[in-house]
């Protein structure tokens, strides 16, 4: 098959034959990074921007390796929070950068949409490395390579997203990826954080940690967004107690499968969703995650710039 | 200048007519009516198929002036409320400055004398700069011709205020007029609060910051014996306050929009910045609960927040647009449509653009007896077109409904005699 979706907005978007295309390209771009000399031509000649309207190290520099492994030339363009800070629109922004003719934009942005409204008006591609709390779509992706990388399959997986659920774009975009091939997903946390109708999208909404976490085969911790808390009331009487009722703690963690993943997008609050034992326990594939980013993400830039996935070796 | 309109349906229902009639206009005033009048007129018009209705009330737009022109004025805000069929809008406070004292509501009334195709009644701030601490020249400003008080736009926050706005105009007649809301609710949310908005990661905001409000501007109502009048009203709870508030004689009546009988918050998906408004575009059921309120006549008048806004405004984020959307040329066809789907009859629709909103501000006019200055609308009920925004008369063009079939078009809008509106073709 080819790959006919000229952006990346959303995991919505996508089919589940969609996402193992990505996948199983994504799995024949991995080696590559381990290699000596870690760069392919694929991508010679073109010109990939990553326009960060929001802060971002994990995921800016992922891309922007993810890129340079291709060979493209990536400029990061990080702006303010927000473009009307600058007293500059988000079209006038877009003109500015489509006039350069960029292959691809990669945008972050605070404003849910914000990529949408891009590619309606652009004749470039545009990826979403994540839009207010709406998709993150390249992180589930990289969620569900490590998952099928650890444990050989998506299917039929029960996996446990714990934490700010209304505020998470990472726990939008697995929750359309895993329901699309066959995982079982739950949800839990704070009654503040749950935003309605989720259950809508295929989730089964616990309300209780432990009720979420026991027998899964993947626990994903959310971050705590702190910086969320300040408009329309609290969220949290205090992360004490937040930790004590979401926090995974070794003993909550064994409520769950033996060989159960944990998982968590970065970066994490040590001792406030997750205690640092669990985080750098045997099970954590934290790490896993970050390192399939890249790969995840060259599969991305490779199938919207109009490349054939390769035969895997 | 004589006027005969010949062979028209005239639907006046608030004096409760549907026949066959002619209409005779003399100097302004309906002069007489009756089955096949033969008298002289200078012009006669032909409305053989046609609706003759008393000239349509829109008790609630925003006509930007002074100090927004470049949104709107009041030459193109009432050029488009009569090729809408409108007679006569009242227009809201939030201008700059805030018509919170005689000389703006004089400088709307003399422009409106100037430049207006219709009627313009001025509504002024309930508080002083839309500030919501101290109240305005209540007194005053109704002796001279404002009829309703605002801060639409904002809700009065301090129960105290709001309680002192109702009970200071009682002996001067026009109602306060609520824009039901409670603040710390509405929070930074930007859409209704639902499914739809946790697919599309936006803050929602929840019916209750509605009810709540209608709720205490209605106990408030109660407590006072002042009249209140809840603007576009949009929940299915905040219905249901009006309805047993008037059971128990409290003096309220309330004003619904055609977007919000029409459409749901489905119509944010894909980001459009067009179905941005406030309030926000509700549930299914919430639709469903303003038709039955439309229908049992809980809700008295129909009225469409015309609230036009430039395309920068809304050609951003959707987090950033503004709210609100373009409504005077699209009501009268939305409101047909709820003939056509049996939600209300056609009386009861002309009584929702005539005689409700008259009657809920306190108007003249919404009649055809005898006598009444001639404010009249003639409707192609079977007029089909198409919304293209770019052709709306309006100075902006932020409407949802761009690309929609409509059914039904004012043909003539005559107002005090003369014909302000004629749609050619």
């Amino acid at each position: 098959m080819s790959f006919g979706h000229k952006h990346i907005l959303g995991i919505e978007q996508l089919s589940r034959e969609d996402i193992f295309y990505i996948l199983d390209t994504a799995e024949s771009f991995k080696e590559i990074n381990t290699r000596e000399i870690k760069k392919v031509p694929t991508l010679r000649g073109k010109t990939i921007i990553n326009l960060f309207f929001e802060a971002s190290t994990r995921t800016r520099t992922s891309f922007e390796i993810a890129g340079k492994r291709l060979s493209a030339d990536t400029i990061n363009i990080s702006a303010s929070s927000s473009s009307v800070v600058k007293g500059e629109t988000l079209e006038d922004t877009a003109r500015n950068i489509e006039a350069m003719h960029p292959d691809i934009i990669v945008m972050r942005h605070g404003a849910s949409g914000a990529p949408h409204y891009l590619a309606e008006r652009l004749d470039c591609s545009v990826v979403n490395a994540g839009d207010g709390a709406h998709e993150h779509p390249s992180q589930a992706l990289l969620d569900l390579f490590t998952m099928r990388e650890k444990k050989g399959r998506l299917e039929g997986l029960e996996v446990a997203i714990v934490g700010d659920i209304t505020h998470s774009r990472v726990a939008r975009s697995n929750l359309y990826a895993l329901t699309r091939v066959g995982a079982r997903v739950r949800l839990s946390g704070p009654g503040t954080m749950l935003p309605p109708g989720i259950d809508r999208l295929g989730a089964t909404v616990c309300d209780s940690l432990e009720a979420a976490v026991e027998g899964a085969d993947v626990v994903m911790m959310l971050r705590i967004q702190l910086e969320r808390q300040s408009r329309g009331g609290p969220l949290l009487p205090s992360l004490r107690e937040y930790s004590r009722f979401y926090g995974l703690t070794p003993e909550k963690l064994k409520l769950a499968r033996p060989d159960a993943l944990v998982m968590h997008p970065g970066p994490m609050n040590r001792g406030v969703e997750i205690a640092s034992s669990v985080a750098d326990g045997p099970q954590n594939v934290i790490l896993d995650q970050v390192e399939n980013g890249v790969a995840v993400r060259m599969a991305l830039l490779y199938l919207v710039a109009g490349g054939e996935a390769p035969a895997n070796e | 200048m004589s006027l005969l309109i010949k062979n028209g349906r005239v639907v006046d229902p608030g004096n409760d007519v549907d026949a066959q009639l002619d209409l005779f206009i003399d100097r302004g005033i309906i002069a007489e009516t009756g089955a096949g009048l033969e008298l002289e007129a200078d012009e006669v018009v032909d409305a053989a198929g046609k609706l003759v209705v008393p000239g349509l009330i829109d008790i609630h737009v925003h006509l930007r002036d002074p100090g927004l022109e470049y949104k709107e004025d009041i030459a193109s805000g009432t050029l488009a409320a009569v090729a809408g069929g409108f007679t006569a809008v009242a227009c809201m406070p939030n201008t700059q400055p805030v018509n919170d004292n005689l000389a703006v509501t004089r400088y709307i009334q003399a422009r409106a004398g100037e430049v207006g195709h219709c009627r313009v009644y001025p509504i002024a701030a309930i508080t002083r700069g839309l500030k919501g601490e101290s109240l305005t020249e209540m007194g005053e400003l109704s002796e001279n011709g404002v009829v309703g008080f605002s801060d639409d736009g904002r809700p009065v926050e301090n129960g105290s205020v709001m309680r002192r706005a109702l009970e200071y105009v009682r002996p001067f007649g026009a109602p306060i007029i609520s824009h039901a809301e409670e603040l710390s609710l509405v929070g930074d949310g930007v859409m209704n609060e639902g499914f739809v908005a946790t697919e599309l990661g936006l803050k929602g905001i929840p019916w209750v910051a509605e009810d709540a409000m209608i709720a205490r501007d209605v106990m408030l109502a109660e407590l006072t014996g002042g009249r209140l009048h809840v603007a576009h009203i949009s929940t299915r709870g905040g219905v249901e306050i009006v309805r047993q508030a008037k059971k128990r004689g409290v003096r309220v009546t309330c004003e619904a929009t055609p977007h919000h009988f029409t459409l749901t918050d489905e119509a944010v998906r894909g980001y459009d910045t067009n179905a941005k408004m406030n309030p926000p575009l509700r549930s299914e059921d919430d639709l469903a609960a303003i038709r039955e309120g439309l229908a049992d006549g809980t809700i008295d008048a129909i009225a469409t927040d015309h609230a036009p806004h430039h395309f920068d405004e809304k050609n951003v984020e959707f987090n950033l647009a503004l709210n609100g959307i373009v409504g005077l040329e699209t009501a009268l066809p939305l409101t047909l449509k709820l003939v056509e789907e049996k939600v209300i009859d056609l009386k009861r629709a002309i009584a929702l653009l005539t005689c409700g909103p008259a009657g809920a501000l306190g108007l003249a006019g919404g009649s055809l007896a005898k006598g009444q200055p001639a404010d009249v609308t003639v409707i192609d009920p079977d007029l089909e077109w198409t919304v293209e925004p770019e052709k709306l008369h309006s100075r902006s063009k932020n409407s949802p409904f761009g690309g929609w079939r409509m059914k039904g078009a004012a043909v003539a809008t005559i107002v005090g005699g003369n014909v302000a509106f004629r749609r050619e073709g």
